[in-house]
């Protein structure tokens, strides 16, 4: 098993027509993903790829195609619409993979998303990978901008703040023969949809998942709550990397929600809540893996 | 983006936030020429006060050893002196480093006499994913010392983000803050004016410390916006033009500017080692793990997950222009990206730059084995790096060799 998603998940893509949309489709679509519609305003009727069937909405896709997740490749000004079209849809999953979204934007989908039954992953994202069990974990579930082939089919769950900090993790255990159940990025926004905690809990409660790694960043108290919650709740081990130690204050790192702001968010503070609730931290970002091995 | 308090009054101004009688100005006459009109409508006491984008200005020092980048007069000839020892020269605070700031505006405004000093902010809340406003009796001192010290004295008010600040939330704050009969309505309407401020500009960040009760005129107390520090959310200034006129290049690092141009993003840090990755998370992780085996960090520099040829070789340009540095560390995990036009932009770099300093490189990912046949036939000297660990160590090594 997994979490979120299985191979089996019917996926459409919002901005499925867009440069960036259409090559991750296709990379997709190579790897054995059920990518069962688009959505381009104004597109409907006409095909990706000669596949893949375009919806002008959201809604006429999921009733067409019994798609129940949504990846997002609009651009930024576009992306609070997107994914409030996909929760107003009814869709069980949506996953932002934009970039740049105004925090403004994220603070009205929070609200909006009040009581909705729809499950928001990023933005800012690499968004989530179930290997599957065909040559370099083809046949898995891929959506987002992972690459597909350095997953192998496993036990491990991944979540992380950041994209090719989460490859290095992935690729890690695979070269140490050790499978991945599912890989999650929750994106570098300081406001998200889903939390490291979220994730946890999630894979906490999967019975094909055996241990988890958690990749987290400088900013927010994010990293705490999870570590305080496995402190006393987690049945599995946990072995963890926390970058930015050597970030200066008050600077923005690239994500948006990497900063350390009013000596709140400090890479030591996360690696002391870590130790705190017995999580495994890797000394070096190279040791993420070994890390997690040497406690299972 | 963070702007000057200046700009942030003007906005804050435009919102109906009370603000000290004053304007800006960039030459010690024109200085003269503020002051002398504020104390003929009565001002007594005149601020000047330096406009660059960092804290501890009263306490600052000009290079030129002048003493303060705040300050109070009593005569406009008193504000042409201070203002000409000012303007063109460099401020060092606390906050800007040994390099300073140089001085290119000045406010020159009323000081009017203060009765007590106040503290209002409006930010994200993490936790909550909402505004949040955050007041303090304790105004005019560092709020992260009031947190730690006194942290009853702050008091917070988050913000619905489907209707916004109410009217009584405003009332609460100004009650909190000990503002007592007309004084609750003027706070009111002030903390919904920087509330507004901050949900019309996008902001990240607005602080007013200090927010001051004066005695105005007529002898009733006053509420004024005595200092402003504003930032705005660098993701939303594609919709906000005209705030975007705000942007000062002045205040910004040359090489993190040439930088921005090319869509890479660079942060200039003091050490020795600098570094060239793929994505943020890896690019602080790669800082990190420099550190680690001894080393220090001279940069940040992301190139984002589709890095070009032309991004590469700009990359490398910046990096060099910064003499600090002795070894450089590329780090690429080519997920979907090819290791091989990464490594074709590497030799080209090089060559073109005509670097000499110990360079080391590790490539994982798609093709990857191109990549690194691609380095080893450049002719080229590159240290290959097999793991992060791996290169980190031997870039630590070349440079203290």
């Amino acid at each position: 098993m997994s979490i979120l998603v299985t191979p089996q998940t019917r996926v459409l893509v919002q901005g499925i027509t867009g440069a960036f949309g259409a090559r991750h489709t296709q990379l997709s679509l190579a790897y054995g993903t059920q990518i069962v519609a688009g959505v381009t305003p104004g597109k409907g009727g006409q095909k990706f790829e000669d596949t893949v069937p375009i919806f002008d909405t959201v809604e006429q896709a999921m009733k067409e195609t019994g798609a129940t997740a949504s990846a997002i490749f609009v651009p930024p000004g576009f992306a609070a619409d997107a994914i409030l079209e996909g929760v107003a849809a009814g869709l069980d999953l949506v996953v932002c993979i934009t970039e740049g979204i105004p925090v403004s934007d994220m603070i009205k989908v929070k609200r909006a998303m009040t009581g909705s039954r729809t499950r928001l992953i990023g933005p800012n994202c690499p968004g989530i990978v179930t290997p599957g069990e065909g040559k370099d974990s083809s046949g898995g579930c891929r959506m987002g901008i992972s690459p597909g082939y350095i997953h192998k089919q496993g036990n491990i769950g991944v979540v992380s703040r950041s994209g090719t900090l989460t490859y290095e993790a992935v690729w890690q255990l695979t070269s140490l023969g050790v499978g991945q159940s599912t890989c999650v990025g929750i994106g570098g926004d300081p406001v998200n949809g889903t939390s490291h905690l979220d994730v946890i809990k999630m894979f906490n409660d999967d019975p094909e998942t055996h241990g988890i790694i958690m990749i987290g960043e400088i900013g927010g108290s994010a990293e705490e709550e999870a570590a305080e919650w496995i402190k006393s709740n987690c049945r599995k081990p946990v072995a963890g990397f926390i970058a930015g130690a050597t970030a200066p204050p008050g600077r923005r790192m690239g994500h948006a929600g990497a900063i350390v702001s009013g000596g709140k968010g400090t890479a030591a503070a996360k690696i002391e809540a870590f130790k705190a609730a017995g999580i495994g931290v890797a000394e070096t970002p190279s040791e993420m893996a070994s890390t997690l091995l040497k406690m299972m | 983006m963070n702007i000057h308090e200046y700009q942030a009054k003007e906005l804050l101004a435009a919102r109906g936030v009370v603000i000290p009688r004053g304007s800006v100005c960039e030459t010690a006459e024109h200085a003269r020429e503020i002051a002398a009109s504020l104390i003929a409508e009565g001002e007594t006491l005149i601020a000047v006060k330096s406009q660059i984008h960092a804290g501890g200005r009263g306490k600052g020092t000009f290079k030129s050893g002048y003493k303060g980048g705040v300050k109070l007069f009593k005569t406009a000839e008193e504000v042409h002196a201070g203002a000409s020892a000012m303007l063109g020269n460099v401020l060092v605070t606390k906050q800007t480093g040994p390099e300073g700031r140089l001085v290119r505006k000045l406010i020159v405004a009323g000081a009017p006499a203060i009765e007590k000093e106040l503290y209002l902010a409006v930010l994200l809340d993490r936790g909550s994913s909402r505004p949040v406003i955050m007041a303090s009796t304790e105004g005019g001192m560092d709020i992260e010392e009031v947190a730690a010290r006194t942290p009853e004295r702050i008091f917070k008010e988050t913000i619905d983000p489907a209707v916004g600040l109410m009217p009584y939330q405003a009332r609460r704050i100004a009650v909190q803050l000990g503002l007592r009969g007309d004084l609750i309505a003027q706070g009111a309407k002030l903390i919904t004016g920087v509330y507004r401020t901050w949900a019309e500009t996008d902001a990240s960040l607005i602080e007013i410390n200090p927010l001051c009760i004066i005695i105005g005129a007529d002898a009733k107390p006053k509420l004024v916006a005595l200092d402003a520090k504003m930032s705005l959310e660098d993701n939303a200034l594609f919709r906000q033009p005209t705030l975007l006129e705000l942007r000062d290049l002045g205040e910004e690092a040359p090489l993190e500017i040439e930088a921005s141009k090319f869509n890479l993003n660079y942060i200039k840090l003091d050490g020795t080692i600098a570094c060239l990755v793929n994505g943020a998370g890896l690019a602080m992780a790669t800082m990190d793990i420099i550190q680690h085996f001894g080393g220090r960090p001279a940069n940040f520099l992301d190139v984002g997950g589709g890095a070009s040829k032309e991004q590469v070789t700009a990359a490398f340009r910046i990096i060099l222009q910064d003499p600090n540095v002795k070894g450089i560390l590329v780090n690429i995990f080519g997920g979907i990206m090819d290791c091989n036009v990464i490594a074709t932009g590497i030799a080209s770099a090089v060559k073109e730059t005509g670097m000499k300093l110990p360079l080391v490189v590790r490539l994982e990912g798609n093709n990857v084995q191109a990549g690194k046949r691609t380095l080893a036939e450049s002719g080229l000297t590159i240290i290959s790096g097999d793991s992060m660990a791996d290169a980190a160590r031997k870039v630590v090594q070349a440079v203290a060799a």
